[in-house]
């Protein structure tokens, strides 16, 4: 009882807080200084055409790097949780009713679809709306699917750990020739910013989020099989 | 628009936060703070709409000259593409300790984990 009345203070006052912000929150009509520079420069500094990108990926690669990073701990972690979970196996394969016909040829149908969809989406992340987070949220995607069509199915672990490892290496090895070849850590004019608007634009933009997507599906696909690795039978 | 979605952000914060202080339920509990997290975003992407703004994306209706008065402001959705994905990792390890929590203790009631209470 006493709890219940704390929560509805503590609810009220935050609203209150809330409420006081919307309702003198005035909307910009000008660019901040910041985001007016991104605007003014992405094109001819950078060369990508999705300014989200240019941000996430150039002007603040190094906490692209960060977040990456955070994602790699969170799959290992997970990981390193739920890996006692993983001895029992194998012994009540086949006990399973198979999942529906729908599911299962649909499955067959879709998921190189998915998988060219998530390549498409972070191939071409620097010229329209997605990038390597979100393509690497549809490949893993495709891993979901085939975890819902056969919980039990188990995935090369060494595979994905291979991508995930391989990508984010060369991830920071572009970025330490950005210092060498040109302006800084992870500098995207190591490569020639070419015709803005065309797939093969924007310097190391495509190669770099091309990593970071494979890494993050590598990533997301990992923890997706960590947790339905512990299903029990 | 911006008060819409800045109003409907607001209310899913206080929604979340309320499903997280009132169930026992762990799952529960996770759930809940998965919808703050979403109304966090929302407000965070709203504080970067402008009204009668297109996307801060480069093409024929938004020329490289004219870009900074046509485009809405890109820093906050870029700051809510890193609070989008780390939110998944934050929601993909609470699972992963709710699994271990319920290996060791059977249940998922929180008022049954009291080591730590005093």
């Amino acid at each position: 009882m006493i709890r219940s009345v704390f929560v509805l203070l503590l609810l009220t006052a935050l609203g209150s807080l809330f409420a006081a912000l919307l309702l003198n929150y005035i909307p910009a009509t000008e660019l901040g200084l910041t985001a007016r520079y991104y605007a003014e420069n992405t094109a001819k500094d950078v060369g990508a055409t999705n300014l989200v990108t240019a941000i996430i990926v150039t002007y603040r690669g190094l906490d692209t790097l960060g977040e990456v990073t955070v994602l790699f701990l969170t799959a290992a972690i997970v990981g390193l949780v739920l890996a006692q979970g993983r001895r029992r196996q194998k012994a009540d394969l086949g006990k399973m009713p198979p999942s529906g016909e729908l599911l299962q040829t649909g499955n067959k149908l879709l998921t190189p679809l998915i998988l060219l969809l998530g390549v498409y989406v972070f191939v071409n992340g620097h010229l329209t709306p997605g990038g390597g987070f979100q393509g690497g949220a549809i490949l893993a995607s495709a891993s979901l699917l085939l975890l819902l069509t056969n919980p039990l199915r188990r995935f090369s672990h060494r595979f994905i750990a291979r991508v995930e490892s391989i990508s984010g290496m060369t991830y920071v090895a572009i970025g330490v020739l950005g210092i060498i070849y040109a302006g800084g850590f992870l500098d995207n004019r190591i490569l020639p910013l070419g015709t803005l608007g065309e797939l093969f634009s924007a310097g190391a933009i495509p190669v770099i989020y091309s990593l970071v997507g494979l890494k993050v599906g590598a990533e997301f696909s990992s923890m997706l099989v960590n947790l339905a690795e512990t299903e029990e039978l | 628009m911006t008060f819409i979605a800045m109003a409907t952000g607001f209310m899913l914060i206080l929604i979340g936060l309320y499903g997280a202080l009132t169930n026992r339920n762990i799952m529960r509990m996770i759930v809940s703070f998965t919808i703050a997290n979403t109304g966090v975003n929302l407000v965070l992407v709203a504080v970067g709409y402008m009204r009668g703004r297109t996307a801060p994306i480069l093409d024929e209706a938004v020329p490289v000259g004219e870009a900074a008065a046509r485009i809405i402001d890109p820093v906050p959705q870029a700051l809510v593409l890193t609070a989008i994905v780390i939110g998944l990792g934050i929601t993909a390890l609470m699972l992963a300790y709710t699994y271990k929590l319920y290996q060791t203790k059977g249940t998922l009631d929180i008022s049954k984990c009291r080591e730590l209470k005093w």
